[in-house]
């Protein structure tokens, strides 16, 4: 505290000082967050969860105007096989009078298969729908029933609080009645 | 309270409110602290640091391993093989688990030799013993969580030694498992408390710090701090030299996490499970071994384990054993030889419990040298100590840290 000669302002040589200060103090910080990384990375996906990102599907079984629910990356993906009637309506929509305006032929590969991630864009509830008899909204596509969303026979948002249409995953068809999604 | 010195005035309004910036100050920054300490006085906040790098690689550990004994092997193989970095963290928390044992066990030797545990410093010391018991348990459970074969018999042996209990030995024991042996319900609650005693251990070492900040650091001297003179503020002196010597234990901490992850583990422990074959040869890990081979040293199941568990216990009773009132070793000819034969007694029942208690040294049997070492290690505490305090003359006592600091900076000019 007292008679201690290093700390005696005038024997000190200030900018030396400071300058090893901030460099040290620099050098420090930098060495924290680097290591700070690894804590973060680690709680990203692994590369067993990478390796399950993608799902194959037989579509042979599904009958015109059916669909089923795969499960994609612990998501639903909803592959509606349409009828003739509902090819039609998606693409005789006016894309002047959509919320998220798409064409219908940007949405699909093959006209009669509708593939689109089941989950909501409002806040991830998954709209019913794909089951005969289910609620399917104004639109005969799908209908939201947490917050009331309404969608088109080709995933489009066409009513309520949603903001986007159902989004298309990544997929191919690697014969004619199956795909790999992802 | 002190007021802060900031003129910064949103400092000074929260000061004001919830002194923290004062309280910082008085306890790291300008904390008064002896002139003289040297780098044995850094193993307290090295141990403080490891205690934290426990707590993250632990946490983002908990955040990927299943604690379920169908799947906790493959949880901890994913991990290190899978997950991000996983290996990173894995071989972190595993050599920071030894690192850990490795500091605290210094800085206990540092207590003995210079006496930190004496007057009016008995309640720090006993904080620090109980914190030691902590974190005996807390590695315990923590070596059970990966299951492989070492997890398991290491469980299996140390739950055992409960059933050793007169009368309700067998019942307490199946209240530990949660079963007939140990299962299921034993990993899970282990995990629990492995994750939990951490928690209760940053609350001890709170209280440890407080005990510690009443009367301050001891010092090498072992003399008490008379007038400010004596002392420095903490800062910067001493966070800086408490920075120098963890970059320093940081570089030996690393080497064995990126070159030898597994030098302190055994290779048995990557044999899953099998509740149908125990290994050859179990023993515990490193930072138990004196223990283990006190337990073997009683041929009596009850007797070996209560000497045991008082080898550990007498240290809270250190502080009366002692009845020297001077603290240092270096003002103590006798003491001080005493306490290097008893850290090699501590190493030769460490050497003992790691072998088979069938192999020989110098044409003696290691149940012998157990019991040698055993009756010493109580001899030191029990007979030693007391006497020696009594019979012994010291050597004169400085007059004051400052004076001495300043004799040997004189000496150094010359």
């Amino acid at each position: 505290m007292t008679d201690n000669p290093t700390n005696n302002p005038e024997e000190m040589d200030g900018n030396r000082r400071d300058f090893l200060l901030i460099s040290t103090t620099t050098l420090g910080v930098a060495g924290v967050a680097l290591a700070a990384w690894p804590f973060i990375h680690s709680i990203n996906p692994a590369k067993d969860v990478l390796a399950l990102a993608s799902t194959e599907v037989d579509l042979s079984s599904i009958e015109v105007g059916m669909a089923i629910t795969a499960m994609w990356r612990g998501k639903p993906v909803f592959i509606r096989h349409r009828t003739a009637e509902e090819i039609q309506a998606a693409e005789d929509v006016d894309l002047g009078e959509l919320r998220d305006p798409q064409a219908d032929a940007d949405r699909i590969q093959q006209p009669e298969w509708l593939i689109t991630v089941g989950v909501c864009t409002h806040l991830g509830c998954i709209p019913s729908g794909q089951s005969i008899g289910d609620a399917r909204g104004d639109f005969g596509g799908w209908y939201c029933p947490c917050h009331g969303s309404h969608y088109d026979t080709s995933g489009r948002i066409r009513k309520g609080p949603a903001p986007f249409n159902l989004p298309v995953p990544p997929y191919a068809f690697t014969d004619d009645t199956n795909i790999v999604i992802g | 309270m002190k007021r802060t010195q900031s003129s910064n005035r949103l400092v000074q309004w929260i000061d004001d409110r919830l002194p923290i910036f004062s309280y910082a100050d008085q306890n790291v920054i300008a904390y008064p602290t002896p002139k003289n300490l040297n780098y044995w006085w850094n193993y307290g906040s090295i141990a403080g640091i490891i205690l934290v790098i426990m707590l993250v690689t632990g946490i983002f550990l908990a955040m990927n391993y299943q604690p379920h004994a169908d799947v906790a092997f493959a949880s901890v193989e994913r991990i290190v093989r899978d997950v991000n970095y996983g290996w990173l963290l894995r071989y972190l928390h595993m050599n920071g688990a030894s690192m850990f044992f490795i500091v605290v066990y210094i800085h206990m030797f540092r207590g003995l030799y210079f006496g930190s545990y004496k007057a009016p410093r008995e309640i720090l010391w006993m904080v620090g013993v109980t914190i030691y018991v902590a974190m005996m348990a807390t590695a315990f459970m923590g070596y059970v969580l990966p299951w492989g074969q070492m997890s398991f018999w290491g469980a299996t042996v140390i739950t055992n030694l409960f059933s050793a209990i007169p009368l309700v030995g067998d019942y307490i024991v199946t209240w530990i498992w949660g079963g007939f042996s140990v299962d299921v319900p034993t990993i899970n609650r282990f995990f629990v408390w492995h994750y939990l005693l951490p928690m209760i251990l940053v609350m001890l070492v709170v209280v440890h710090l407080w005990a510690l900040h009443v009367h301050k650091s001891s010092n090498p001297l072992g003399i008490d701090i008379k007038t400010p003179q004596d002392m420095m503020p903490f800062h910067p002196f001493y966070t800086i030299k408490d920075l120098y010597g963890l970059g320093l234990f940081m570089i030996f901490f690393l080497f064995f996490v990126f070159f030898y992850p597994n030098f302190f583990g055994e290779a048995d422990n990557y044999i899953p499970a099998n509740p149908m074959v125990t290994p050859p040869h179990i023993v515990p890990e490193w930072y138990f071994l004196p223990f283990y081979a006190i337990l073997r040293a009683i041929p009596d199941k009850l007797g070996g384990v209560v000497v045991m568990f008082a080898g550990v216990l007498i240290l809270y009773v250190l502080p009366w054993l002692d009845t020297s009132k001077v603290r240092s070793a270096t003002y103590r000819p006798i003491f001080k030889q005493l306490f290097w034969i008893f850290l090699l007694n501590c190493i030769l029942l460490g050497y003992v419990g790691a072998q088979s208690p069938d192999k020989e040294l110098l044409g003696m049997s290691m149940t012998f040298w157990g019991r040698l070492a055993t009756f010493y290690y109580f001899f030191h505490f029990m007979v030693l100590l007391p006497l020696v305090g009594k019979l012994e003359k010291p050597k004169p006592l400085p007059s004051s840290i400052y004076e001495e600091v300043a004799k040997k900076c004189r000496a150094k000019e010359d």
